[in-house]
């Protein structure tokens, strides 16, 4: 450990001694965030396992891969293309679908946890403030599952696609229709652009279980999920509409109405050019907006309940 | 500034009233014993000093409002609540880096020279370590941190003896000096005796007893009262009389010392001896007014 890193930032004799306001704010938090990766190793590991299985799935499927090639020749550019994508868009898939789990159930843990463990009295006995938690514990599932699922998705479709290559020209396949037909880089840009906008879109679901999380004294899961659902219910029996489950569903998967554009005829939900990336009209929806004011009043009252939270 | 002033600080869960007005006020450099049976209010009066649990009336903590300020407070005042809240997932190393990061008045050679006198490794986790050795981590970690208050709420609570001597041992000999004020419950009265400056009875949520050691020593004396004098000494109203080795020992509040050596051994009494009798009364005397 390096010791001078890690030396006071200000003179012990005046706490008010020329500081930038945002180096002070930002250590804790810093610190923090590193303090939540130590506690949950799942939040890399899960979605390296992920891509460890699809790996070795996809390994043993290489078998195979000189022969299909030689059927896919037969097929039109378009096709070719879309067969050939397939198996990167699912190793992207199941990455991002374990991060999702991953988050999830870390947001139910994270402010139940410390109480669970009496550690809360541990942190609070730090110049660490409720928010800075709070936010910290907030930016596993907003940055740092973002970001990681990004790194680990393009890591593997990498290593895929070297595999693929190395079986081809070994077979003598040849390798010119993976590398001119695979929209390597077109793929990984709308991963990045994919990711950020669930991550935005997804906020206030995430503001709420990291609300119930700090809220109940046991079961965080169905104290999160049986209320919505109740509402619906409720909803549906007394008033015979459905507004509640249509609000719910649109926060779920709406963004990819509001950040992608789709083909004009009905049925095709495939993103298969960056023309279909609508950054614009995805930051000009209500829907981001409004999510991201909840998102950041859920997790205001979060850290305001944190302060008088105790151990349970 | 004193340290903590407080006036008129009220909490109540529910009907429950866990302090009820307290007054108190403790200058820097002291050594304060907050003394009190289970239920009299310490850990809450602890809790609104630390900025944790919200109250009603006044409270100054270094100048600073505790509820509103914890975090800011947080740099000048350490606390360690019990023995058992030191994440256990959390490696040694990990705290070391981590308090070293949130702190900017963490020292944290100090801190690994306070372990390396353990047998404390750098990659344990807590949960393997032993109590004792989970308390000397967190000692290790607090006693580097340059504050000015520290706030120990049952420290030793679980400790074999051992743990319990060496830890107010390098309290006192690491770490308190004179510009530090240090606020300590325990329920074991006879290990801090020596180490206080200043003593408060706590019971029911409040006040009882707020003196300073010197003040008790000189206004509490004991005395092993000669069999031929035990009448005369009864009739200076003792605090309290208990029978030990057949022998009577009287308890004194305010009596002139030379009159009491005439009647027997004087002594200074043990702090758990003056509590027993300070709360003992309070009991009878309740006992009579619901007759």
């Amino acid at each position: 450990m390096n010791s001078e890193s890690n030396a006071p930032p200000e003179s012990p004799n005046d706490p008010q001694a020329g500081v930038p306001a945002a180096l002070s704010a930002t250590r804790p938090l810093y610190w923090s965030v590193r303090r939540e990766l130590w506690e949950n190793r799942s939040i890399y590991v899960a979605p390296l396992v992920a891509a460890t299985v699809v790996l070795f799935g996809f390994t043993i499927r290489t078998i195979t891969l000189p022969r299909r090639m030689r059927a896919l020749s037969a097929l039109d550019p378009a096709q070719q293309r879309a067969a050939l994508e397939m198996p990167y868009d699912v190793a992207a898939v199941l990455v991002i679908l374990t991060a999702y789990i991953v988050g999830v159930f870390y947001c139910l843990d994270a402010l139940h946890g410390e109480r669970r463990d009496r550690s809360i009295l541990f942190w609070k006995s730090l110049p660490v403030s409720d928010l800075t938690t709070v936010l910290s514990k907030a930016s596993i599932p907003l940055v740092v599952l973002p970001l990681l699922a990004f790194a680990i998705i393009v890591t593997t479709q990498l290593i895929m696609l070297l595999l693929s290559t190395a079986v081809l020209v070994l077979s003598r396949t040849g390798a010119a229709t993976l590398w001119t037909q695979l929209p390597f880089f077109q793929m990984t840009l709308i991963l990045l652009y994919g990711l950020a906008v669930h991550a935005l879109w997804h906020a206030p679901l995430y503001g709420w279980l990291l609300l119930v999380s700090g809220w109940a004294r046991r079961t965080t899961f169905l104290w999160a999920v049986l209320p919505p659902l109740a509402i619906c219910v409720v909803e549906r029996i007394a008033f015979g509409t459905k507004y509640f489950a249509l609000l719910l569903g649109y926060r779920l998967i709406g963004s990819m109405k509001e950040a992608f554009a789709f083909g004009a005829e009905p049925g095709t939900r495939t993103i298969d050019s960056l023309a279909q990336l609508s950054p614009l009209r995805f930051l000009s929806s209500p829907g981001l907006w409004s999510g991201l004011v909840v998102a950041a009043t859920l997790l205001a009252t979060a850290a305001r309940m944190r302060r008088n939270r105790e151990p349970i | 500034m004193p340290c903590i002033e407080a006036r008129g600080l009220r909490k109540a869960f529910g009907t429950t009233i866990a302090l009820d007005g307290i007054d108190l006020r403790v200058e820097e450099g002291r050594i304060l014993g907050l003394i009190g049976p289970n239920g009299a209010g310490k850990t809450t009066a602890l809790n609104a000093i630390l900025g944790l649990t919200p109250y009603q009336g006044n409270l100054k903590v270094l100048g600073r409002d505790p509820w509103t300020e914890r975090d800011r407070l947080m740099r000048d005042v350490c606390f360690i609540a019990d023995v058992a809240v030191l994440p256990r997932w959390m490696r040694v190393w990990q705290a070391l880096d981590y308090v070293a990061g949130v702190h900017p008045r963490f020292d944290r050679a100090k801190a690994e020279g306070f372990l390396a006198k353990t047998a404390i490794k750098r990659g344990s986790k807590v949960r393997e370590l032993s109590k004792g050795m989970v308390t000397q981590l967190h000692l290790a970690l607090i006693m580097a941190i340059d504050a000015s208050l520290l706030v120990l709420d049952e420290p030793t609570l679980g400790l074999d003896i051992l743990y319990r001597k060496q830890f107010y041992d390098s309290l006192l000999n690491d770490y308190f000096d004179r510009s530090r004020t240090i606020v300590v419950t325990t329920h074991q009265v006879e290990e801090v005796q020596h180490v206080l400056t200043d003593l408060v009875f706590v019971d029911r949520g409040r006040i009882v007893l707020d003196c300073s050691m010197e003040e008790f020593e000189s206004r509490y004396l004991e005395v092993m009262v000669h069999p031929e004098h035990v009448a005369a000494a009864r009739a200076l109203e003792p605090l309290h009389e208990r029978q030990v080795f057949g022998r009577s020992i009287l308890l004194f509040d305010r009596v002139d010392r030379q009159q009491l050596a005439d009647l027997g051994d004087v002594r200074t009494p043990s702090i758990a001896d003056v509590f027993v009798a300070v709360m003992g009364n309070k009991a009878g005397a309740a006992d009579g007014a619901a007759k």
